[in-house]
């Protein structure tokens, strides 16, 4: 399998009084089709990785391959206009526009991007919501869907332009356990049926189980082994940065 | 329709209180804009008017704008020729061939003259005597080119034209000599010689002086009475594009060779008063906007503070942050396009009220309705304004929404 994303030597460093290195001299390579999550414990880096990777900002030094394109040489709008095409977002809280609607919300990257005319947005859109179960909410505001609904319905909206990532940041970090679940569950498949690639930061141990790989991350720098605090030592795991998918997840975070 | 415009729509409807009150703002700007300046322009027009109507649009005088050139600097153009003490030379005054010059500027398109030749008198009646102007004039071409005939208040021009004799006074001479049409009356020219005319008209145009010290009689009856026959020392222009006096008068006096002088000439002094009453009048009612679009800018960054997380996630999505800046630009532009409309649309209810306003000067027994100038260009610098402003106050809060890095507010939302 080819590499999506390819990270080399990133270095992330907040310029300031007190200087402040979020990302050290990180590399990894991400293939397509992955489903991978990133852990590690708080202010470890892991979503200043993924903003990286998800050229939401830019390194201070290193350079990112993304689907072979290296994105160093890129302006703020050119890396805005591989954003909307080949990669999509999701994030902890759903960040749903609240004066649209569900279907409204899902269509917006489609509208942005303009391939597509706009009665295929609306079918593709609905179709998006169909794909994750939440057909039926096309018409209502974001604040009528519960928590689980919502980060569907930004799931679908992640999808909308088919992209090649899909990048998570603690997409179940607000959702009960069943909720969570059922998210954790649609990236998976997200990654087996529709061949997407998936980059998860996540707290949840769960995570680990349901991933093809994990990547630890201690204070922004890539651990080897490492694979978040509830998952050790059961499976001290061999292989480098990364942890087997069967890693037997803690029970108390299994619904 | 633009996702822009569709996101700025939902902005501005889901803080519809703020919205309507620097709409508010705008409309009451624009429409206050709109009427002191058609009050201010109707003003200006009025008195524009009243100026080119009571004024003839061109007088040629027989007068010229030069002093002769002397004969010896004819013969040695350039040389260094001084005369001092020239007199001009003795001829009877007033315009040499005045016919066939009538009959050129009455050739000119648009234009209707009248030959005038005003001298001095003295009226006597009952032992009282009044220094007067005497204009002689030939009734029907007067006609064309003067208000008078619509200030006669007794009798008319024409009477001038049926009696040789008649003279034309003005009402504040007829009441201070208690004359009455058809009274007799003794105007002694300076020359000495006297006649007897008979009062065949009154006119009253409400500028006192001139009620009391104009008088007119036929021109071939001045002729004979001021000593100058066969002279006209004034032509009497009138346009129908008044606006093109300055033109019509320098070909006039290019042609003709005597000075004349159109209205804007005369009262340069004036236009140029307009002139700079207008540039404060919409400096001031601007102002208005200017203050009105504070509450645009209110809004705006509140809005901008209130969706910073929306900023963010359009960002994140692949909004540039020029699509950003533009979706606060549109509301800027809503709300200015709107006010601008439903401002003009107030602006004109005003308007027509205020046209219905009558006020009675001090002194005066006429009613006037305030002079109201509907011309369109007052809307289109209205609109100008408002639209301007709205965008100037929308631009600072668009700029900093297209500034916002989505990681600074994903990291703070996390």
């Amino acid at each position: 399998m080819s590499a999506v994303i390819v990270a080399e030597h990133l270095l992330r460093r907040l310029e300031g009084e007190v200087p402040v290195t979020l990302i050290d001299d990180v590399s990894l390579s991400i293939d397509r089709g992955e489903f991978v999550c990133v852990m590690g414990p708080s202010g470890s880096g892991k979503s200043s990785l993924l903003y990286l990777l998800g050229l939401l900002d830019i390194p201070t030094a290193g350079r990112i391959l993304l689907d072979g394109e290296d994105t160093s040489r890129y302006q703020e709008d050119e890396l805005a206009n591989r954003r909307l095409e080949k990669l999509g977002f999701v994030f902890q809280f759903h960040f749903l526009l609240a004066e649209f609607t569900v279907l409204e919300n899902v269509v917006l990257p489609m509208r942005r991007l303009g391939r597509l005319d706009e009665a295929a947005q609306r079918a593709r859109g609905s179709e998006l919501l169909e794909r994750l179960g939440v057909a039926d909410q096309g018409g209502k505001r974001p604040s009528q869907l519960s928590g689980g609904q919502r980060q569907r319905v930004a799931i679908a909206r992640a999808l909308a332009n088919d992209p090649l990532v899909v990048l998570a940041d603690e997409p179940t970090g607000n959702l009960d356990s069943a909720a969570a679940a059922n998210v954790r569950e649609i990236l998976r498949t997200l990654t087996r049926d529709l061949g997407k690639t998936v980059v998860a930061v996540t707290h949840d141990a769960a995570f680990a189980a349901a991933a093809d790989r994990c990547i630890g991350l201690v204070d922004g720098r890539i651990r080897a082994g490492w694979q978040g605090p509830a998952a050790r030592p059961a499976s001290a795991s061999p292989g480098p940065a990364s942890v087997s998918p069967d890693a037997p997840a803690p029970a108390g975070d299994v619904p | 329709m633009r996702i822009e415009l569709g996101v700025a729509l939902t902005h501005l409807t889901s803080r519809k209180r703020q919205t309507l009150v620097s709409l508010t703002g705008v409309v009451l700007g624009v429409a206050f804009f709109l009427a002191v300046s058609s009050l201010m322009r109707g003003s200006e027009k009025d008195f524009i008017s009243r100026l080119i109507d009571n004024s003839p649009h061109i007088t040629l005088s027989d007068e010229y704008r030069a002093p002769d050139v002397q004969p010896a600097e004819l013969r040695w153009p350039g040389a260094a020729v001084q005369i001092s003490h020239v007199k001009p030379q003795s001829e009877t005054r007033g315009i040499r061939g005045y016919r066939e010059k009538l009959a050129f500027v009455e050739s000119l398109p648009g234009v209707r003259a009248a030959p005038v030749l005003v001298g001095s008198a003295v009226l006597t009646f009952a032992g009282r005597l009044q220094a007067v102007t005497l204009s002689g004039i030939v009734p029907a071409k007067m006609k064309g080119v003067s208000t008078i005939e619509q200030k006669m208040t007794d009798g008319s021009l024409d009477a001038l034209a049926v009696n040789p004799n008649g003279i034309i006074i003005g009402r504040t001479l007829a009441d201070r000599f208690s004359l009455r049409l058809g009274s007799t009356l003794s105007v002694v020219a300076p020359s000495g010689a006297s006649r007897a005319m008979k009062v065949v008209g009154i006119f009253r145009t409400g500028n006192a002086a001139y009620d009391q010290e104009q008088t007119f009689a036929l021109l071939k009856r001045a002729q004979s009475l001021l000593d100058r026959p066969n002279r006209a020392n004034r032509f009497v222009i009138q346009l129908a594009d008044p606006y093109a006096a300055r033109e019509v008068a320098l070909r006039i006096e290019a042609t003709v060779g005597y000075k004349a002088v159109s209205w804007v000439e005369a009262s340069e002094d004036i236009l140029s008063v307009l002139l700079v009453r207008n540039i404060i009048m919409y400096s001031v009612v601007s102002a208005i906007l200017v203050v009105a679009s504070f509450g645009i800018y209110n809004t705006i960054s509140t809005i901008v503070m209130e969706k910073t997380r929306d900023i963010a996630i359009l960002k994140s999505m692949g909004f540039h942050a020029r699509d950003v800046r533009q979706i606060f630009l549109i509301e800027g532009l809503i709300v200015g396009v709107l006010g601008s409309a439903l401002g003009i649309a107030v602006g004109i209810a005003l308007m027509r009220v205020l046209a219905e306003v009558t006020v009675k000067p001090p002194g005066v027994t006429e009613v006037v309705h305030l002079p109201i100038w509907w011309g369109g260009e007052q809307y289109l610098l209205a609109t100008a304004f408002a639209l301007g402003s709205c965008l100037a106050a929308a631009y600072l809060p668009a700029r900093k929404a297209g500034r916002v890095h989505p990681v600074d507010i994903l990291r703070g939302a996390t």
